[in-house]
């Protein structure tokens, strides 16, 4: 019989190809696995953001996609919307509206949020449409299946995966302990 | 009881997928096969163990390996479950000799009379090749089949 490893790391490590916000030399680095239609990634958005704004410029914060597409079917145009918001400078605007809109990602409210965020409107839709981040959006998945996300919300901790409970004061506690080197 | 480890043959059987369809495990002979056994269908979480094989079946496909969730339910309930959750695999009734299945693979809580969470990987040739048994509560997820389905 096999065991896992004592925790899952991330197969594919932060970087460059990422939505990060906060600094690069932060001491702790917080990815999120989500997907805009799971209620529970919805639950976690404004603990997220509380804790974005308590820990300030100790912490960064990556958002990387995963879309259980079988279970939530708006969710996979939703997380190529967020991409395509991206290519224009707007993704983490296009991933709070989502999250905020949780209720409605139909294609027609995706593009409604690209017009209100600012954002070239046709170049959007047609990106949309011909599925342009659709791979991104697929390794992205990839990435978080090899790295033992089992569902949605999954964080990883400085590249550990965070198995425990996620509401604000345990994964703030978790969060200082990992920038403290503890 | 633990799981068959890896290197044995694995326990043939034949068990039901539909009210008038059974699978047969030699059926898959040539291929990788992926067992699943899990307590029970009808799990409230979103993006449970069943939901997310059903979004990574693509990637076992790459390495032409069929999915077969395993449970003691019966095949109405799997039906039914298999309908609610969109899946594209076949769910297995090990319902009558309830568990005799999971109990031939070292998989069975006879106190709770439900299959534990344990995963198999079976080689083209029908040899177990991995073997994992997750605590009963927690998801095991997907990267440890495909690990295995790699190094095969």
């Amino acid at each position: 019989m096999s065991r896992r490893d004592a925790a899952a790391t991330l197969t594919l490590p932060v970087g460059d190809r990422d939505h990060a916000q906060g600094p690069a030399a932060a001491p702790v680095t917080l990815v999120e696995y989500g997907d805009f239609e799971c209620p529970h990634c919805g639950r976690a958005y404004p603990i997220v953001k509380q804790i974005q704004q308590k820990m300030g410029s100790r912490l960064r914060f990556v958002f990387r996609n995963f879309p259980l597409r079988e279970s939530h079917p708006h969710a996979q145009h939703a997380a190529e919307a967020a991409e395509a918001a991206g290519a224009q400078g707007k993704f983490w605007e296009m991933h709070d509206r989502l999250f905020e809109r949780q209720f409605a990602l139909e294609d027609s409210s995706l593009v409604e949020y690209a017009g209100e965020l600012s954002i070239d409107v046709p170049r959007f839709q047609a990106e949309l449409l011909q599925g342009t981040y659709e791979p991104r959006v697929r390794e992205d998945f990839r990435s978080g299946v090899t790295s033992g996300v089992n569902g949605t919300p999954t964080f990883f901790i400085n590249g550990v995966r965070y198995d425990a409970d996620w509401d604000a004061a345990p994964l703030l506690v978790a969060l200082q302990q990992a920038a403290q080197g503890t | 009881m633990a799981p068959l480890a890896a290197g044995i043959v694995a326990p043939e059987f034949t068990l039901s997928s539909t009210p008038t369809h059974t699978v047969q495990l030699r059926d898959y002979r040539g291929r990788p096969v992926i067992l699943a056994f899990y307590p029970a269908d009808w799990s409230p979480v979103c993006g449970d163990q069943m939901a997310l094989y059903n979004e990574v079946l693509s990637e076992f496909q790459r390495y032409n390996a069929e999915l077969l969730g395993i449970s003691v339910d019966g095949v109405w309930s799997h039906a039914a479950f298999a309908k609610a959750r969109n899946l594209h695999f076949p769910l297995l009734a090990d319902f009558e000799p309830k568990g005799s299945v999971a109990h031939a693979y070292g998989a069975y809580r006879a106190g709770d009379g439900f299959a534990e969470r344990a995963l198999f990987v079976i080689d083209s040739q029908g040899v177990i090749r991995w073997s994992y048994l997750s605590p009963v509560g927690e998801n095991p997820g997907a990267d440890g089949i495909l690990r295995a389905l790699e190094a095969l």
